[in-house]
Formats: C-alpha cells, structure tokens, sequence
C-alpha cells in the first residue's frame, strides 16, 4: 500500500495490457481483414470494400447512438423496431401516403425527401425521450423500458403499415441511399459526418463531459451538481435521432420500407459498441472504438458472406463475440479497481 | 473467582489491513451467563473483532478458547455450531418470508427434500412464546416493527443452540419501552446461562444491564472490570485517553465574520422503505463566515444525514436553511450549490471521484459552465490553467492532467475533490470525514487548507468521528447524538471528555 503511494506516476510508465485494451479492436480488424484478404481474393476490391462500408453505415449511424447510451451504463433494445416505424413514417410521407395509406400509388402526391427525413426524425426523437422519462421518472430499469418499446414500436410499425412494405421513391429519396459523391456511397458519407461531430460532442464539450461523469459514477455527478435524470433521458433522445436518421437512410437504400425492417438490429449494434472498447459499466468508451467495433462487425459478417459460411454459423459467431468482449470488459474493470 | 474454564476466551488477537494495524494483542474474556459491553470509539477495533468471533474474518495471530478449548472459527457457520451468533446492526432477515422460515433458515426440519412445516412452526411459536413476542409465525418479516424483527434474529440465534449471543448495538433502532422489554429478555437469557455480548453507544446502558466491561482503544486494550466497579467518567477517560498526536495542526484563531448559514429546526423521519435510516430531530446550529464548525458524534449521530440534507443530496421533512439570513429551498444538490454550498462527502470513491477518468475531468466537473465557451466547448487551456493552479496550491502530486484520478494516493484524491469545490467559490463548504484512509503527512495538509479555506473567508462545517481532529480544526464544536443536538462548546473550553460526554450522554443527562 505505502509503495503504491509512493509511486503516482506509475500510469505514467508502458501499461503493456493498457495498450492492447486500447488498440485491440483495431489489431483484430486489420488481422481479420488480412486473412479474409488471403482467403477470397474478391474480399479485398474497392467493390467490396465500398460495399462493406455502406452496410457499416447504418448500424453505425445506430453504434454512435448506442454509445452515448451505454456511456451512461445504459442500453435500447428497441432501436430495430423503432428504426421500423420510423421508416414506415418516412415512406408514408414520401408517398403522400399518410391519409390514403392502403393505395400508395402514382397518383398519390408526395411531400418531398425533406419532409420524409422530418418524420423518420421526429419519430426517432419522441420515442426516445418517451422511453428516457419511463426510466429517469419511473426509476424503470433501461433494460426493461427498452425491451416494452420493442414490442411497442414493432406493433405500432406493424399497425401502420398493415403489414405490408412502402417501397417506390423518387430518384431524390433514394439518392440518400444509393447516391455516391465521387465514388463514395451517401451512407457512408452521413456515418462519417455524424462520427466526427458526435466525437466533438464527446470530447470536447460540457455536455459530452456530463455524459462521462454520470456514467463513471452516478451519485458522485448527482453531488457535484449535475442534473442526473436530465443528462440520462437526453441519451435516449439522441439514440432516438440516430434510429430516425438511419431509417431514412435505409429505406432510401432499399427503396423500400417495411414492418420487420431492422429485426435483430440491437444485438448488432450493441456488439459493435461493446467490441469497440465502450464499458456496459458505463464512463468508459469512444466513438473512435465504435466506429472501429461497427466496421469490425461489418467485415466479419461480409467475410462470412463471401466465404460462403451459413448465416447461422454467424448469428453464433457474433454472439460468442459478445459475451467475449464483455468478459474482456469485466476484467478490464477489475484491473482498473486494483489500480 | 471460580476456577472453571470461561465461557469465551480470545487472547493476544492481532489483525492488519494493509497499511493498518487494526488489531493488536487484544484479549478478551467473557464468562457463562454475563452480560458484557465492549466499548470503545469508531474505529478502536470492536466491529473487527466481533467479526473474528463470528468467524467472518480470521486473525493474524492468537487463540480463542471456547469452554477452555482452543477453536479455529474459520467461517460463520463454524462460530453458530459452537453456539456464537450475532445479531448485525442492520439485520439479515429475508423480508418477504415469513417468521418460521427466516428463524429456522437454513436448518428447516424435515427430510432431504421436503420441509416439515408443521415441526417448523410448532417449533418457531415455542421460541417466540418464550421471547414474548405476540405474533403468528406465518407473519412475514417485512410487516414487523423493527423491535419485532430483533426478537425474530433472537430467536434464530436460541434456535441455534446458541451459548453466546453478540449484539451490535441493539438498541439504537428501539424506544426506551422496547428497550426496557430487550433488556428484560437479556436478564432471562442470563439467568439460563447464555452469555450476551453488547455494544452499544449508550454509555448509560452499559450500567443498566452489564455486569463487565472491555474497553477497546486505538485496537489494543484500554481496560477492563467490573461495571460496578467504575463509572462514566472512568469508562469515557479509558475510551479516548490516547494522547494528541503531535503532528495535527492547529488552527490560529481567524477573523469570524456573519453568519452564513443557519439549520433550523432540521427534522428529517424514519420511512416504512428504511426503517433504519437515523432520523434527524430538531437540529438548529449556525455557521458563521470564516469559522470551522465541528460536529461531533458517534456512527449513527446523524452528523452525514444532516449535512446531506442540507446539500440537498436526502430529502428532509421540515425546517429551513438560511444562507446569508435569507431562508432558502434546497431540495437539489445543484440549489444548493446555486446558494454556495459545497459538500466534500465521507466516501470519496464512491460519492466524489470519477475513479476512471482523468484528474483534469474530476476536478473541473463543477466548474464546466465557467471554462466553456457560448457553443459549450470546454476550453483545454482554462482547464488546464485550472489543473496547474490547483496543483500548486494543494500541492497534489500527479503525473499529468490526464492521469487517471483512480490511480492517485488516498490523499491526492481528497485534495482533487477538496480542489473541485474550491474552484466554484463556494460560501460555505461541509467536509465529511476530510482525512478518512489518508496517511498523516496528507492529512496535516488537509487540515492546514481547511484552515486557509476559513481564513478566506469561508463558513467551513467539518465532520469527523476522531475526535483528536475535531479539537485541532475546529473553533466551535456542536455535539449530535442519534439526531438530535446534544451540546456546543468552544475549541478552547473542549477537551476530549468533555466531548465524549456531550457525544454519549442524551440532553436531560448531560445537563
């Protein structure tokens, strides 16, 4: 003990396990390429490799969310089945098929692109401050708020579309989805956009600060006189914005917006959160290891595509990921404790 | 004295914490059916010997005989099959079951499978017959009153066989009628021969129903005898009669200037959700600018409650607080950080510091609003401005802004959060327990910054349960017992007896 004090700069020293910690996402993303590289030529085209990053980009337009949420140790099951709804809004608009919904036809008159990204929007943002003041007023655990409003959103995507899919927008639309700049696809061009800012936000802003605090510890935040509920209902707003935005996107890629769009969503994204170096304890993580985790989980399942393994062998392999970069997490806290 | 072996012998106990001797060569005896105090401070080492005889910890060195045969007790259940229990402060009942299963938790009669429940409650009505307490046993815990749970934990530990029952500190949750019913019982179990340890804050239940006393002290013994060989005066003269350390500061007398905030009539009440929560009765006490006010008391005073109900961090149920005269409403910890208050709290891992972020983060939490710029960026140089000017000021030693504050020395730490608030400005700072787990050289200069925080001008209000540093920081001292105010004194009228006293003694009895 009296050594340990007498030695403060201790972290100041290499931290060999502090190093892989921080970087272990990125090693095993370049690993993971490395092979499918040598194993499938057609892996590593810019075809390919463009397509991986279009992907990518809407469950990581969800990962940016998601790791405000789990900075603040909490999480949203409901993403995949409020990104349903959403979309399902955002086509009705498209296709001026709100007081007319069963004939979305030609003769329909739409409202325009702008408006349909409104909508998808605002859905996103009021179903997630609805689900943050059910868990900061009604004390309700995250877990269980969540997991009612993806039944919630799900039934109320089902509702409002009958069960059936909206697809058929203008060239304008669906630039959104499958338009490039320069070769670049859209998506990819928003995911990065919203990267970097929410990057900003975090690190560089009292806001972002706030969001560490009351995911490090909650009631110290509540003593240093942060406004404990008020940051923890505004992560699930924001989560709400990102599952509206990347509704939008997604249906403009497909070209097309439907109940079940977005099923099993949570589990992807969480894992690229997780894998990406954010603690479920809450007050450790960044958007940089997001980004890492999303593309990680994106060249894993792309691989997996193009190698031909079955789509059930990869549901088990995201899922052994999971559980092992959670375990991985734990230790790592435990380690810090010690320190 | 008989020449048979004593019930319970524990001879030359030893026990370290890392850094901390918390124990060292204590003996100590109690004989069949007596009833014995073990006294002492917060701190002085009783709690980590009880444990040691629950089996719940085990000691570096000594022996413990029991019936004059030496035992290892090396886990609870071992210590209940030799017929010790102990009956915890906060008890270890199963609410939501009822009185037979919780008395007989466990141990349930019956086959392997299956539960006789016909044994069990005939079993559990015949104990709690003979305890008094009027109740079917289906009852569930939950619907007792708290006196009513004690007799339940009472009745679990005769269900054991039990020779020895150790309480801890078992009336601090009972009215004087449940008492005098507790104590009762206690005479009963005595006149059939099972022994009772009791440690209690109460100094004048120790002459009410113990027969022998120990006194435990900086974790070695300080005494021992008769209880009707000696008297309050002598018991409280054996509890704090170590020296003053040489090392504490001592504050020079300071400029004192208006009153900056007034408690009054501060009542805060026991809830059905914590029936143990201690419960805040009346207290009034004035803090002026540029004074250090201590408070006083022993774990369970209400000295934390009161100053977290004045931050705004536990509701209270009426009173007012006044900053500057003008009444206030503080239901918040952000109004009263808005009314200037600040509140250093007594666990700082887990109330002040956010162990896995940088020191840079810690420290300017509060101020964020102030080295922000209109778009809510936070700006690094003022930050680290900030950081660099709290540093030589506090002199706390760190790698870098960027350390993480977690890896930081106990006192490091508690300059950082002394730091944060520091650098809010505010007209009145509450310090609990400022030196808790830091080494003497920290704590000196903790002492000497409180001093210059009073010196600035600041209404300084400070916790502490060691007494020898409640003498050197403070200029006026207000003593609390179970949540009321029992006294105030000036530093230089206190000595440390005369507090213990204030502390121990109820309002009427000190008089």
């Amino acid at each position: 003990m009296t050594e340990l004090r007498a030695t403060p700069e201790k972290s100041a020293g290499f931290d060999p396990f502090g190093f892989a910690a921080r970087f272990a996402p990125l090693i095993f993303l370049i690993v993971l390429m490395a092979v499918f590289a040598l194993l499938e030529p057609r892996f590593f085209t810019s075809v390919n490799l463009f397509n991986v990053a279009r992907q990518v980009s809407i469950t990581g337009l969800l990962a940016i969310g998601m790791t405000f949420v789990i900075l603040t140790a909490g999480i949203d099951l409901s993403i995949g089945s409020l990104l349903a709804f959403a979309g399902l809004v955002a086509a009705a608009i498209a296709k001026g098929g709100l007081s007319d919904r069963f004939t979305v036809g030609d003769d329909a008159i739409g409202y325009g692109w702008q408006l349909a990204a409104l909508g998808a929007i605002a859905i996103g943002l009021i179903g997630g401050y609805v689900q943050g003041f059910a868990i900061t007023r009604f004390k309700v655990p995250p877990f269980v708020v969540t997991l009612g409003g993806m039944s919630v959103f799900r039934g109320a995507a089902l509702l409002f579309a009958a069960g059936g899919p909206i697809s058929g927008f203008d060239k304008d639309f669906a630039w959104w989805g499958q338009g490039k700049v320069f070769e670049v696809p859209v998506p990819v061009i928003i995911f990065v956009i919203a990267a970097v800012l929410a990057h900003i936000v975090l690190s560089y802003t009292r806001y972002g600060r706030r969001v560490y605090a009351v995911g490090g510890n909650p009631e110290a935040a509540r003593l240093s006189g942060l406004n404990v509920n008020w940051i923890i209902c505004s992560v699930y707003v924001i989560m709400g914005f990102f599952a509206g935005l990347s509704a939008f996107v997604l249906a403009a890629r497909l070209n097309s917006a439907e109940a079940v769009a977005g099923t099993g969503y949570e589990l992807t994204v969480i894992a690229s959160v997780v894998i990406g170096g954010t603690s479920l304890f809450g007050g450790v993580g960044t958007i940089f290891g997001t980004v890492i985790g999303s593309l990680l989980i994106g060249v894993l399942i792309n691989g997996l595509v193009i190698l031909n393994v079955s789509s059930y062998i990869q549901q088990i392999i995201i899922g052994v990921i999971i559980v092992l970069a959670v375990a991985f997490d734990t230790f790592a806290k435990s380690r810090r404790r010690r320190a | 004295m008989d020449t048979a072996p004593p019930l319970l012998r524990m001879s030359g106990i030893s026990k370290s914490f890392p850094g901390v001797k918390a124990l060292d060569d204590v003996s100590f005896t109690v004989a069949a059916g007596e009833v014995h105090a073990l006294l002492g401070e917060n701190g002085a080492g009783k709690s980590t010997l009880l444990k040691i005889l629950a089996g719940a910890q085990s000691a570096n060195a000594g022996t413990i005989e029991i019936d004059g045969k030496a035992v290892v007790l090396a886990n609870p259940h071992e210590a209940q099959q030799r017929g010790i229990v102990t009956i915890y402060q906060e008890f270890t009942l199963a609410p939501n079951m009822s009185i037979a299963d919780n008395v007989f938790i466990g141990r349930e009669p019956g086959s392997r499978l299956f539960i006789n429940r016909a044994e069990l409650e005939s079993a559990t009505s015949a104990l709690t017959r003979r305890l008094g307490l009027d109740r079917s046993v289906r009852t569930l815990v939950r619907d007792l009153s708290v006196a009513e749970q004690q007799l339940v934990e009472i009745a679990r530990a005769l269900s054991m066989q039990s020779k020895l029952i150790v309480m801890d500190e078992p009336t601090s949750a009972l009215s004087r009628a449940e008492v005098e019913k507790l104590f009762r019982l206690v005479r009963t179990l005595k006149s059939e021969g099972i022994s009772t340890i009791f440690v209690t804050h109460r100094l004048e239940e120790v002459f009410e129903i113990c027969d022998n006393y120990t006194v435990l002290r900086d974790g070695r013994n300080a005494g021992a005898g008769a209880v009707a060989e000696t008297s309050i005066e002598g018991i409280i003269r054996l509890m704090v009669g170590r020296e003053l350390s040489g090392l504490l500061a001592r504050r020079s007398a300071g400029l004192v200037g208006p009153v900056a905030l007034a408690v009054e009539d501060l009542v805060r009440l026991r809830t059905p959700t914590s029936p143990h929560a201690i419960e805040l009765r009346n207290v009034s006490f004035k803090v002026r600018s540029g004074e250090i006010l201590g408070l006083a008391g022993l774990v369970g005073a209400g000295r934390t409650e009161t100053a977290r109900a004045i931050f705004g961090a536990d509701p209270f149920d009426s009173g007012r607080i006044l900053v500057d005269g003008e009444p206030v409403s503080i239901r918040t910890p952000q109004e009263a950080i808005r009314h200037g208050i600040g509140l250093v709290p007594e666990d700082r891992k887990q109330q002040a510091l956010f162990l896995a972020l940088a020191i840079r983060t810690n420290l300017s939490i509060t101020v964020l609003d102030r080295i922000s710029n209109a778009l809510s960026f936070v700006s690094a140089d003022k930050e680290l401005g900030l950081v660099d000017e709290y540093r030589r000021k506090l002199n706390i030693r760190m790698a870098g802004p960027d350390q993480l504050v977690g890896n930081l020395s106990g006192g490091n730490q508690q300059k950082v959060v002394l730091a944060r608030w520091l650098a809010l400005g505010p007209r009145v700072l509450i310090v609990d327990e400022p030196t808790r787990g830091i080494d003497v050289g920290a704590k000196v200069e903790v002492h000497n910054l409180l001093f210059e925080m009073a010196n600035a001008g600041i209404a300084v209000i400070a916790i502490s349960s060691e007494l020898p540093e409640i003498l050197a920081i403070s200029d006026r001292i207000v003593t609390m017992r179970e949540g009321v105010v029992t006294g105030e004194i000036r530093r230089d009228d206190a000595d440390q007896e005369k507090l213990m006293t204030m502390m121990t003694l109820s309002v009427g009895e000190a008089a």
